[in-house]
């Protein structure tokens, strides 16, 4: 292909600027071929939704974690060898500390605007876990990990573990006596893993607690192999979004085989782009305005002093908690020690949680029996169990976290820490599984009400006297936008019991585990409220009509669409998915 | 309503075929916004955009004024925020203020002056056509059987061996992250071992200063170290023995001392116990002297130091180690024997 042809192909420049610009990208076309890319991604349409920012704002944190940190290297030196601290914090000078912290400080009192940075970095990396979490929870709760999506959630779950890491490893930096405090209790949590537990604490120090070798070492982890990974698995993230298509929310004009939204040039660009600039310009207000991790109040590590009172970054208070409310078990045998108080709190239970997490959506899909892409997004009131799961695990993560803050919240309400122990003891078992119930019968109640607008559309709280004397209140329908996310709903069936012996007497060999998955079934689905077939909605409407059109005369109708939709039980709107039928055969084949 | 009405943009027809580069129009009700219609209203948005990227760029000059002209030491009273660094709070606002418009701008632009009628596109499947799954399949086959994998089953073996192999001296290497010291002391000998031995005086953990009896009121509590811990600190150049040796000296009337972990381990009602928790490690100092209730600040264990340092509350499982202590010709506190048991957080080997 030649140089005028392709340059031809492409719009007229209109500025000298522009045509330069069309130059370089044909010379880059020629070598790489990316126009094929550009044709066909500028254009792409991404669908609009503010629970769609959370996953952004991970994203934009993170980018401003990276900036940050990359300018902290500059300054800080990973180093525990003891120096006389010299610089310009007055209360510390002379004191033995090591050269991490030292630089910590310099960093804080000595580099112009290196407080900015450090607390921009401490912010944004806040901000970042948080984000993750809440993302998480907007996935969780939409069904969003559906097929085709259930490597995105598993990477996802990787993602929130080495935010963790990334997180616990760069707080422990600046060797200050509260960060040293926080790596001294992650040791006695490895030591108390059976059988490698010392071995792998004394590899892991370098020897024993503190030794010399730690801070350095947690260095590296910290700015190259957590943040290396987090980049690769996010990248990956990215690119299945971009194959996959985003995910939307069910309302007029999307179904499950659309995308509608506003394309990539230039409207999401702009707007993605903008956002970028307002999380960074929020981390860095904020770091000039609200001082996080005064490290110059808490003096330098050393083992044989604490402070009072002392607390983690907020992502580590709910295993902190779990480890203060644990009850004192430890068993002896041969000679050896099994220290349960810390083996379940801290390992047992973190690791369930976060295998529970990433097995979720195939659980959910075994259950369900559901082989089909989702693209739209469930509302959560219509898979009340799944929503009521989620709840149950925010409560428990919420008791979890009160128990991090046990002695804070004993000072400031006037209790016991004995008795608000003893309460999370109790109700880390009783709370959880009300929240599940509570949740999915709200869930419920919202799924009967859906059914009763459709039947019969909304009250309008208005009495109308019939010429014959009765009273009705009047219903009207709902409008068109209320109308298709109403019926984006889709009714799964609980699978039937299984047969133990089939008619031709041949035992069912998967008897228990097919039962197993029945009973599931029925847990998550028995309860649902159907949605009305289209033949019960016409005649509800009926009914509907005659009211609305008696009170016609005194009451101009707002929008043509409910008119349209009011008569004979029209409900369709181009585009909406009509039915269950609809749903459920649309992409089932493949 | 009579202004919804799906907007016609460039290229956006209503029904005509969509034109390269463009989506066709969702089919949903749209209002046009005031900027569609009024050119002023759009000529007014266009300003408010620029004025926003304009202001940027004045920050950005503020925070060069800023950071020559603001002494780093000097500090400003801010209602609400209370006294905090001038160069800090400047710096921020100035910078943060500099980003935050860039990102409002861009937003306003898209928000009031790019299209917002909502396009379409097509999802497809994402499952590969037949012929490229066909085509993988043959490929595959055709690799199987020209490498002969399938066939040279010693070749696979081996292979699958060696595989297995290789990574292990990679984890071997790790064995050295730790090197042990002189004499090759086992982790748990290490963790069994501090300072404290027979005639070892106490001293105060900052000053090492020797103590006496009668330094120590009923009551009171003093934070001690051995007397060596200094000598062997600066020798290891770490402060490993430091964690382990620390303990702490507390006082009561020897009537209220219900039980202690040996005979005659006070000295009339002084006694010695680990600093370090039982449970992971933290050092504690908060103590109740009515209660005798010595309460780790981490997780709120507590120990009853009148009653041989026993667990009465919280996750940690064991008590409070105690050091049998006596006091020396000159009339020092010193230690009379090293630890029974091993102080700290519990680890497998602990027994
Ligand atoms: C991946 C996400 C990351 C998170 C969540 C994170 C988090 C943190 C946190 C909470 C601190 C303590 C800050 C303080 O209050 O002093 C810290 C310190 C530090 N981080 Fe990061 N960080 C991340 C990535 C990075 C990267 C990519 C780099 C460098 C390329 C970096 C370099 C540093 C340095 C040098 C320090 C120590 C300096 C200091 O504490 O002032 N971090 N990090
Ligand atoms: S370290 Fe003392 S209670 Fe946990």
């Amino acid at each position: 292909m030649s140089t005028t042809n392709s340059t031809s192909a492409s719009p007229v420049a209109s500025s000298p600027i522009e045509a330069a610009g069309g130059a370089v990208a044909t010379y880059v076309d020629e070598r790489v071929g990316s126009n094929k890319f550009l044709g066909r991604n500028l254009g792409k349409v991404f669908p609009d939704h503010w629970s769609f920012m959370l996953g952004e704002i991970a994203l934009y944190s993170f980018l401003v974690v990276l900036i940050s940190g990359v300018y902290l290297t500059l300054f800080y030196k990973p180093s525990m060898v003891e120096v006389i601290y010299d610089g310009s914090f007055v209360p510390l000078k002379g004191i033995e500390m090591s050269e991490a912290y030292a630089s910590t400080l310099d960093i804080s009192f000595d580099v112009r605007g290196g407080l900015l940075i450090r607390q921009m970095h401490h912010w944004a990396a806040l901000i970042f876990v948080a984000a993750i979490a809440v993302h998480m929870f907007r996935v969780f709760f939409t069904g969003a990990f559906r097929k085709p999506r259930e490597f995105n959630w598993i990477l996802g779950v990787g993602l929130a573990t080495l935010a963790l890491a990334a997180g616990f490893s760069g707080y422990s930096l600046p060797d200050d006596l509260l960060s040293g405090t926080g790596l001294q209790i992650a040791r006695g949590i490895i030591q108390s893993i059976p059988i490698v537990g010392t071995w792998g604490a004394f590899l892991l120090f370098g020897g024993e607690f503190p030794g010399t070798d730690f801070i350095s070492r947690l260095y590296g982890i910290h700015i190259l192999l957590v943040p290396g990974l987090i980049l690769a698995l996010v990248t990956v993230h990215l690119m299945l979004v971009w194959t996959q298509k985003h995910t939307q929310f069910p309302g007029p004009g999307r179904t499950n085989s659309n995308v509608v939204g506003y394309p990539l040039m230039p409207v999401y660009m702009a707007k993605a782009g903008g956002f970028f600039f307002i999380v960074f310009g929020i981390c860095t207000l904020i770091a000039g305005l609200v001082t996080l991790n005064p490290i110059w109040i808490f003096g330098p590590y050393t083992p044989d002093q604490v402070s009072a009172g002392s607390q983690p970054d907020w992502y580590i208070g709910w295993l902190d908690g779990a480890l203060r409310i644990m009850p004192n078990l430890e068993s002896y045998f041969f000679g050896y020690t099994i220290s349960w108080n810390i083996l379940i709190p801290a390992v047992i239970m973190p690791g369930l949680v976060f295998t529970a997490l990433a097995f979720y959506p195939f659980l959910e899909a075994w259950v369900t029996g559901d082989k089909r892409e989702h693209h739209l997004l469930d509302r959560p009131r219509n898979n009340p169990t799944r929503t009521g799961i989620g709840v149950m695990a925010i409560t428990f993560y919420g008791l979890l976290w009160i128990g991090g803050g046990n002695d804070i919240i004993a000072t400031s309400f006037n209790l016991t820490i004995n008795s608000i122990t003893w309460f999370l003891r109790l109700t880390i078992f009783i709370l959880p599984p009300i929240a599940f119930l509570v949740t999915k019968r709200i869930c419920l109640a919202l799924q009967r009400r859906d059914r009763d607008k459709l039947l019969h559309g909304y009250e309008t709280g208005r009495v109308l006297r019939l010429p014959h004397g009765e009273f009705i209140e009047v219903h009207e329908t709902i409008n068109y936008k209320e109308l298709a996310v109403i019926t984006s709903k889709t009714d799964i069936a609980p699978l039937p019991a299984p047969v133990k012996v089939d008619a031709d007497g041949v035992a069912n060999r998967r008897y228990r585990i097919q039962a197993l998955r029945a009973k599931l079934s029925n847990f998550f689905y028995a309860d649902n409220i159907a949605k009305p077939t289209a033949a019960e909605i016409e005649a509800a409407q009926h009914h509907v009509n005659h009211a609305a059109a008696l009170e016609a005369p005194l009451h101009a109708y707002e929008d043509a669409d409910e008119i349209r939709n009011a008569h004979g039980g029209v409900l369709h709107h181009p585009g909406m998915a009509n039915s269950n039928t609809e749903q459920l055969t649309g992409r089932s084949e493949q | 309503m009579t202004d919804i009405s799906t907007n016609s943009q460039p290229g956006h027809g209503e029904n005509t075929p969509a034109k390269l580069g463009y989506s066709p129009v969702a089919d949903i009700p749209h209002r046009p916004r005031v900027a569609d219609t009024d050119p002023k209203a759009a000529r007014r948005a266009e300003r408010q955009v620029a004025s926003m990227f304009l202001l940027s760029m004045l920050f950005v000059l503020l925070f060069f004024v800023a950071y020559i002209a603001i002494d780093k030491s000097a500090n400003v009273y801010i209602p609400v925020f209370g006294v905090v660094g001038a160069m800090n709070i400047t710096l921020g606002f100035t910078m943060g203020a500099a980003i935050f418009l860039i990102g409002t701008g861009a937003i306003q632009w898209a928000k009031k002056l790019m299209p917002d009628v909502e396009v379409v596109q097509e999802r497809h499947d994402l499952s590969s056509p037949t012929e490229a799954k066909d085509e993988a399949a043959a490929n595959y086959e055709r690799g199987k059987e020209e490498s002969g994998f399938a066939r040279f089953k010693v070749i696979r073996r081996t292979l699958i061996g060696a595989m297995v192999l290789f990574p292990i001296p990679l984890v071997v290497m790790l064995r050295d992250l730790w090197v042990s010291p002189p004499g090759d002391p086992s982790p748990s000998e290490l963790l069994t071992t501090t300072l404290w031995a027979d005639g070892i005086r106490v001293v105060t953990d900052a000053t090492y200063l020797p103590i006496r009896p009668e330094d120590i009121p009923v009551g009171g509590l003093v934070s001690a170290a051995p007397a060596d811990l200094m000598e062997v600190q600066e020798l290891a150049g770490n402060l490993n023995a430091r964690g382990k040796a620390a303990i702490i000296l507390i006082r009561m009337d020897p009537s209220e001392i219900v039980s202690q972990q040996g005979d005659g381990w006070d000295i009339q009602g002084i006694l010695a116990y680990s600093k370090i928790c039982t449970h992971v490690g933290c050092p504690i100092a908060l103590y109740e002297q009515r209660t005798h209730h010595l309460l780790c600040p981490c997780h709120q264990s507590t120990f009853d130091l009148a009653d041989s340092g026993h667990v009465v509350f919280g996750p940690a499982a064991r008590r409070m180690p105690q050091l049998p202590i006596g006091v020396d010709a000159e009339g020092y506190i010193v230690a009379k024997a090293p630890f029974a048991e091993p102080v700290g957080p519990s680890f497998w080997e602990r027994g």
